[in-house]
């Protein structure tokens, strides 16, 4: 008969007991109870409190605000807003504008912060001093100082419409913003537009051949200029056949300002360009510090191989660096974020200007107004987050396999 | 969406839980020792700092005269500059006691903010400035003009209205204070400034040069500026309105600052109601019996505070036209002290 092995004893109590009251056990639990209780009869009180106050002050409350008509009108917005429109739309117009802003500086600074960090790094005596110098003194300067620099001292400086700086005679400068010509789609832009599809699609299986060939195989295929034949080549085809995708509506001045064209506005690029110099010289000291802390001995080896030394650094120590560039490197993308508020100071209609301002001002609902920005804020936050920490567990995967 | 709300306001709700509705604001202000007073950041003739730093202004002067009725001395006034962006929520949170800052009458500004308007102390309307260099003559000739607004204010739903009423295009540029906004527009970022056409005089004494810039004819809304106090006091409410109203009877009755304890000897029935040594109306209101008295002497009569601060008298020369009192064509008006 065969002897059955003795079961351990059961160790669900005991493992219950150090989950929820950690190592003081039992009365770790009751701790931790009374805490939690004690912290919601808090959060009761304040907004009972709150709740009652309002109603006693006839103060409106509640989220109904959103629906009704704003009245005022804002200078850009990426979808159609009128004065019409309600508090919501206001909402998202100035929720577009802050996430355009963010986007666009959060691109610019990363170029300009990388371009900087390697040329800090750089043999080049002349070009890591100036590199140098650019770090020290943006990064010692108040933020919202330079939004009014570029402001107020670049932008503002700039001829009035009347005498703007003209290029070809369709693309004006002037401190009403920098005035372009606006395409406008007409019956070739389908094909056009497919086209370019195509040839990206193309371009990709074309370079994922080119790949397994160089890793199977060890033959080196030069495809670059398959890619720019196709990229160049099939539009160019469908233009001659259906004709040009887009015609131009030229601006003309008319009355104070232009007319027609597209306008990207002088505050939009006074805190575009500030935000991006600024985080710029942040992530140039990150990513200075994540490549030199990649042992030196990386660079040799590369250079051993006979590697150039931009392929050694793209290929073998940005990819190690960049393990220690991401989580610093959020928080500048953050940072550039949460400082697009400052737009209040130059007019730029951004989410706390037009929502957690204006709209605030003219309903007078503190409470929701603030809580929802606040929400808002986060919520960008903890999105860039993990689409970082995402891109992050990315690179880990791929060193470690 | 209310389950959200409840969860939500925790923060935000701890500022308004200190000030709970009540009739305590004149006991708080004794206690204290001073009445807190918002105004705006300087705006010449309403509320402006000058080189010693005291606060003078029409606004202002409705603040000396309740210090005045409550303290006997006006000076116990505690200033708090605001932008228009975050005047209601500093009234709001008591903040401040009284919000007289330039601040129109309106519907909803009356019915939601949880605030009552007290009266007038000045009408006014909505205009707009201009360079003279762009031979303007008509606000009807600004079609696609860049206009420069502090956000916040009726100023930038008007605008919205008259531009769309007459079918022209517009692009608005709208800043957090008077300040920012008044330096776009010097720079050359809007063809024109617009506020209420007080306001329009004021700003211009700031420009470099302002004999090159010029205010529009048209007027395009009504303006009724006044002091704002907060639901829930109805014998705060009430002091702040008849200090207003204290002034504009003293204008009527000839009291002036100089002659007002001549006036208190008198023996017209009216003057010795109003001055106090017949009856007890002051006390009424929870003040002292000669309230007027001190108020007059304080800041003057209307007439003398408005003569002062923007009419004849300032730099501004504003001419009283619908300021002027009921019996002289004008608007202000005030109900009778008895």
């Amino acid at each position: 008969m065969a002897i059955e092995p003795r079961q351990p004893p059961s160790q669900f109590i005991p493992k219950l007991q150090r989950a929820v009251g950690g190592s003081a056990g039992w009365s770790g639990f009751v701790v931790q109870i009374v805490f939690v209780a004690v912290l919601a009869w808090l959060a009761y009180e304040i907004v009972a409190n709150a709740r009652a106050n309002l109603q006693a002050q006839h103060i409106a409350a509640g989220f109904g605000f959103l629906a009704n008509t704003a009245g005022f009108d804002i200078n850009q917005s990426l979808i159609s807003y009128t004065g019409s429109d309600t508090y919501g739309r206001v909402f998202v117009i100035g929720l577009l504008n802050t996430l355009l802003v963010s986007v666009i500086g959060i691109f610019f600074a990363t170029i300009i912060g990388f371009l900087v960090a390697l040329g800090r790094l750089s043999p080049n005596w002349l070009l890591s001093r100036i590199s140098g110098g650019y770090v020290e003194l943006i990064r010692n300067l108040p933020v919202l100082f330079q939004i009014l620099f570029w402001y107020l001292a670049v932008l503002a400086a700039l001829p009035n419409p009347r005498q703007s700086i003209s290029l070809f005679g369709s693309f004006f400068l002037s401190n009403r913003g920098f005035v372009i010509p606006k395409p406008i789609a007409t019956a070739g832009l389908e094909p056009f537009a497919f086209a370019i599809l195509v040839a990206i699609v193309a371009s990709l299986l074309l370079r994922r051949y080119a790949r397994r060939q160089l890793f199977e195989s060890g033959r080196l295929i030069t495809i670059w200029r398959y890619v720019a034949g196709l990229l160049i080549g099939l539009p160019l085809v469908t233009w001659l056949v259906f004709g040009a995708p887009v015609t131009f509506e030229i601006p003309e001045l008319k009355g104070f300002n232009f007319s027609g064209g597209s306008r990207v506005i002088p505050e939009f690029v006074a805190l575009t360009v500030a935000l991006s110099i600024y985080t710029a010289a942040f992530i140039a000291e990150i990513v200075r510090a994540g490549i030199q802390s990649v042992h030196k001995g990386q660079m040799e080896a590369g250079a051993s191989l006979g590697l150039s030394r931009g392929s050694t650094l793209r290929l073998i120590v940005v990819p190690q660096a960049l393990r220690v560039i991401l989580p610093p490197l959020t928080n500048q993308y953050l940072n550039l974020t949460k400082n697009s508020s400052l737009a209040v100071a130059i007019g730029y209609p951004d989410l706390f200007s037009v929502f957690a301002g204006t709209t605030l001002s003219q309903t007078g609902q503190a409470i929701e107004i603030i809580v929802i920005t606040m929400g808002v804020y986060l919520l960008i936050s903890l999105v860039t987050s993990a689409i970082m920490n995402f891109y992050g567990w990315r690179i880990g995967r791929s060193l470690s396999a | 969406m209310k389950r959200v709300s409840l969860v939500l306001t925790l923060a935000v709700a701890a500022g308004f839980s200190i000030q709970a509705a009540s009739a305590q604001t004149l006991k708080a202000i004794k206690d204290r020792g001073a009445v807190s007073c918002g105004v705006t950041q300087g705006l010449a003739g309403f509320s402006l700092p000058d080189d010693k730093g005291n606060w003078i202004g029409l606004d202002v002067d409705i603040c000396r005269a309740i210090a005045a009725a409550i303290f006997n001395d006006p000076s116990k006034v505690k200033f708090v500059p605001l932008s228009a962006k975050d005047r209601f929520t500093a009234l709001q949170s008591g903040e401040v006691d009284v919000l007289s800052r330039t601040t129109t009458w309106t519907l909803s500004r009356d019915t939601s903010l949880g605030a009552n308007f007290t009266g007038v102390t000045y009408y006014d309307g909505q205009g707009f400035m201009v360079k003279k260099s762009l031979k303007v003559n008509s606000a009807l000739e600004l079609n696609s003009a860049s206009v420069c607004v502090a956000t916040g204010t009726t100023t930038e739903l008007n605008l919205a209205d008259y531009f769309k009423g007459n079918n022209m295009k517009y692009e608005v540029i709208a800043f957090a204070t008077a300040d920012d906004t008044i330096k776009a527009y010097e720079s050359g970022r809007c063809d024109v400034f617009t506020t209420d056409q007080s306001g329009l005089y004021a700003e211009r004494l700031k420009l470099a040069n302002p004999a090159d810039h010029v205010v529009l004819p048209e007027i395009i809304s009504k303006e009724p500026l006044g002091p704002m106090v907060r639901h829930g006091d109805d014998q705060w409410f009430d002091i702040v309105k008849w200090s207003l109203y204290a002034m504009v009877t003293a204008e009527e009755l000839g009291i002036t600052q100089k002659n007002v304890d001549e006036k208190a000897k008198s023996d017209n029935p009216e003057l010795k109601r109003v001055l106090g040594s017949d009856g007890n109306l002051g006390e009424q209101l929870g003040l002292t019996k000669d309230w007027v008295v001190r108020i007059v002497k304080a800041v003057g009569n209307y007439g003398e505070s408005f003569d002062r601060n923007v009419g004849a008298g300032s730099k501004l020369g504003i001419a009283r036209g619908l300021n002027q009192l009921w019996n002289k064509g004008g608007l202000q008006y005030a109900p009778p002290i008895r």
